[in-house]
């Protein structure tokens, strides 16, 4: 097959959930799973054409829990592959993302936010997925997740989301807001070989000697994919480093537990990613991710206009938080502004990571995001 | 500069259409930035429809309309809605068959361009949101007619080209001939 | 002197995961047996095997055969699966699991998978009850039967496994109880050895929990009344062949040739990328 044919390159207009498509065959996606839903359904739509194309699957489960499912069983037979939903999906994957937490299936999940609870505002966008991206699945964990706030993002930061779920053997979730979802803007393409793919560490022990849950030093265990000549069990069950069950032994659940979490958490610096805009002599520090981010970067001009020393700190990546640039930046500045389409979720982390400095929360439900004028409007309140 | 546009009528006049045109002449064929957004869901399903669109030789922070430059309307329901919201000293491009009713109006000029009448003189009503187009890049410059007409053969169905290319033309002169008067 | 010899399928188990957690009486070891004999007389390359299991008693099959196995969530194992099979259909995917597990909580991933054809294959452990969670009722329970959520006896309808199999567009259907452990084996074989979604229903004992509510105390007592009531009819009407205290009918019911969705899968990426070609 003629590569150069099917991959995109050069610049390109499109829409979010069409440059998350993209991204993903960039990145080496070969299957997705998926099941059509508002804001989302154009990335199940433009991957049932093109992932044919590429020589991968495109497969339209019966709902997101078999999504899901689909999903990791591909990614164990050796392919990156992902799902794409919104809030009411997401939520009937939450059981299936904790699986693949615990398997380490590396596989990325795209949740174009729309307004909930339940059916909620389908058209509308929201960013109240936030904490269930974190918390959604029960026990504890760590997982990653970015938030785009352009289409070009919507490319970029889906190839990243493989990139570290393939190097972390963790879902990584691309949180997106339906406003970048579907708006147009121009998305520059490198050749391929320009853009950085990552893939997962692959086990070289001899078949007898491998064991599948065997951490290196950086406690992401060398994976292999059924096929390739091991034999071996996982299993959502706790486990030790031959993936065989021990549900009795506290030993075990420690350290297995403690790893999974430990493998984001101690390598949070790789991880995080954050866009700092005007914050060395910044007064007052607005925080906002996805679209919100847009209008709070047109507000912060505004004030840097009429004189108020306002500043940008954008986390891309929400999970795991950014909470030393925020704490940093807490140090320096009087006052923290937080716009967010939800009525509080990512404001929480940053209280945290804030501590004593004054944290004033924007709330926007219902209806397009913040504009620029009412992120302007509270950044002059406070300052 | 910001240059902020706002197209309205109802789903399946191609109002979403001509966002897209406009902005990818922008953005592809003009070397400046340009974003598109759209009402979406049950609207774009026939009912009230807009496409906006944002240009900027600058990076464009926000990517919403907020107060349009310029509005370009096909239905009487959407210049009920939209014709109060343009900025002082803006445009109002109208298809006098689809907005038979105006409101006073103060500091915007306001230009009449048969759209509908010229697609239906050229044997395809559907055509009639290009042609609206071609007036909209003569009457306001905010882009270069070839950049549009490039935009415009890659944006419409293979086979049609010529048709839109033909129906861009006239509205392009009428826009122009407006300019004169 | 004590000799160990080395049982002659060994080599399918893995001996780390020893002792298994069924009861005594189960029939659980006996449908593992039948799926490793028939594994050993297709000799089968166990590197391209994979079993899948969801949760259940049952469900702990895939972690004691000895090949590539994965143990699900509960209800998920035909979705998983699915996508283990398009991914790479070179792997013969087999899933072993529990009634509650295939046709309550995971029945929509069963139908669907049947409807699409995708090339796994099926073994379910109808043991009438959940046997994992302390014996509540299931969809297969049979009505009156007593189970610890049904203390008044069971007034749901149960399903007909074989006729749900065939109704979906199952390519080879088939039903035998654990007594039938020769014919279990060669069916097995054939299922495995189709193309397409392929499924067997093994009515299997539970003595420990569903037999102890419904006065058969011992798996010995449970396989007695298979053996009373079993009668074999292949090729009858999936139809009429429900389940009931005074009559199992089994055998095959469904045989038939269906190109697979994998291969249909395939067959298309194969074309489009030959139209591209011609460009
Ligand atoms: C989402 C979810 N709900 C409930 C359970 C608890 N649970 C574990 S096994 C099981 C039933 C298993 O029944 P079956 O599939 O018939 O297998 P058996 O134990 O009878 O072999 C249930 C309800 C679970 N693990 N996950
Ligand atoms: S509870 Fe029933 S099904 Fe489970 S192991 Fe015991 S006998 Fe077998
Ligand atoms: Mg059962």
């Amino acid at each position: 097959m003629n590569q150069k044919r099917v991959i995109l390159e050069g610049s390109h207009f499109m829409n979010g959930d069409i440059a998350c498509a993209e991204g993903a065959i960039a990145a080496g996606c070969r299957f997705f799973a998926g099941y059509p839903i508002t804001p989302a359904t154009e990335i199940a739509e433009h991957l049932a054409q093109r992932m044919l194309e590429v020589g991968g699957i495109y497969v339209q489960m019966e709902d997101e829990i078999a999504s899901m499912a689909a999903v990791i069983g591909a990614s164990y037979a050796g392919l990156k592959a992902m799902t794409a939903t919104s809030g009411p999906g997401f939520s009937l994957m939450q059981e299936n993302i904790g699986l693949a937490v615990m398997t380490e299936a590396p596989c990325v999940i795209v949740d174009v936010m729309r307004g909930g609870p339940s059916t909620g505002q389908p058209t509308l966008p929201g960013q109240q997925d936030v904490m269930q991206a974190k918390w959604g699945s029960h026990g504890d964990y760590e997982i990653i997740a970015l938030a785009p706030s352009s289409v070009q993002e919507m490319f970029n930061l889906t190839i990243e989301a493989f990139n570290l779920s393939e190097t972390y053997r963790v879902p990584a979730i691309v949180l997106a807001d339906e406003v970048v979802g579907h708006m147009w803007e121009k998305v520059a393409i490198p050749p391929a070989q320009k853009i950085k793919i990552v893939n997962r560490k692959k086990a070289n022990a001899p078949s007898e000697a491998y064991a599948p849950f065997m951490p290196d030093d950086d406690l992401v265990p060398p994976m292999a994919c059924f096929g390739e000549g091991y034999s071996f069990h996982a299993t959502g069950l706790t486990h030790d480093e031959h993936g065989y069950p021990q549900t009795s032994s506290s030993e075990v659940q420690q350290k297995l537990v403690k790893r999974l979490c430990d493998k984001i958490r101690k390598n949070a610096d790789k991880i995080v990613r954050v866009e700092e805009v005007l914050l060395s002599d910044a007064d007052i520090v607005v925080v906002a991710y996805g679209i919100v981010a847009r209008a709070a970067l047109s507000a912060v001009r505004k004030a840097r206009a009429e004189g108020i020393k306002a500043g940008l700190l954008r986390p891309i990546t929400l999970w795991p938080f950014p909470e030393n640039h925020v704490a940093k930046i807490a140090q320096q500045t009087k006052a923290i502004v937080v716009p967010e389409m939800n009525c509080g979720q990512l404001v929480r982390e940053v209280e945290r990571a804030a501590k004593e400095t004054p944290v004033t929360f924007l709330s926007k439900l219902g209806e397009e995001p913040h504009t620029p004028m009412e992120i302007f409007e509270a950044i002059r309140r406070n300052s | 500069m910001r240059i902020e546009i706002r197209f309205a009528g109802f789903g399946g006049q191609g109002i979403i259409k001509s966002g897209i045109i406009t902005a990818t002449a922008a953005c592809i064929y003009s070397g400046k930035n340009a974003v598109q957004t759209q009402s979406y869901g049950p609207e774009s399903r026939g009912g009230a429809c807009k496409s906006e669109v944002v240009i900027s030789e600058e990076e464009i922070d926000f990517p919403k309309v907020i107060e349009p430059e310029i509005l370009v309307v096909m239905s009487q329901h959407a210049y009920n809605e939209y014709a109060e919201n343009v900025k002082t000293g803006g445009i109002i491009i109208l298809d006098p068959e689809m907005v038979p009713h105006e409101k006073e109006l103060k500091n915007v000029r306001v230009f009449k361009v048969p759209a509908t009448k010229i697609a239906e003189e050229l044997g395809r009503k559907i055509v009639a949101n290009i042609a609206m187009l071609g007036a909209f890049v003569a009457i306001t410059g905010v882009l270069d007619k070839e950049a549009v007409k490039e935009s415009i053969k890659v944006n419409v169905p293979k086979g049609t080209e010529e048709l839109n290319l033909k129906a861009f033309e006239r509205g392009y002169e009428y826009g122009k001939n407006l300019l004169k008067s | 002197m004590e000799t160990v010899m080395a049982h002659p399928f060994a080599k399918y188990l893995r001996e780390a995961m020893m002792p298994h957690i069924w009861c005594s009486g189960c029939g659980n070891g006996i449908i593992l047996n039948c799926f490793v004999q028939a594994v050993d007389e297709l000799q089968m390359d166990l590197n391209k095997l994979v079993v899948v299991s969801g949760i259940g008693c049952i469900g702990r099959a895939a972690g004691y055969v000895n090949t590539n196995s994965f143990h699900t969530t509960h209800g998920r194992p035909i979705a998983f699966a699915t996508g283990i099979k398009l991914a790479n259909p070179e792997l013969e995917v087999v899933i072993i699991s529990g009634d509650g597990d295939l046709f309550a909580i995971g029945g929509n991933h069963f139908i669907h998978a049947a409807r699409r054809n995708i090339g796994i294959k099926v073994i379910c452990a109808n043991n009438f009850n959940y046997g994992m969670t302390g014996g509540q009722q299931g969809p297969t329970t049979p009505v009156e039967a007593l189970t610890t959520t049904t203390p008044y006896g069971n007034i749901e309808h149960p399903f007909n496994l074989v006729h749900l199999a065939a109704a979906s567009g199952a390519t080879y259907v088939a039903r035998w109880t654990t007594l039938h452990v020769r014919r279990l084996t060669q069916s097995i074989k054939k299922l495995l050895q189709k193309e397409g979604f392929g499924f067997i229903e093994v009515v299997s004992p539970c003595p420990e929990i569903f037999g102890r509510y419904n006065k058969m105390r011992t798996g010995l007592e449970m396989m007695e009344w298979f053996r009373k009531v079993s009668a074999i009819e292949n090729f009858s009407d999936p139809a009429k062949a429900e389940i009931t205290p005074e009559r199992i009918v089994v055998g095959e019911f469904v045989d038939i040739a269906k190109i697979s969705y994998e291969k249909l899968i395939h067959e298309k990426i194969a074309e489009i990328n030959e139209k591209k070609m011609q460009w």
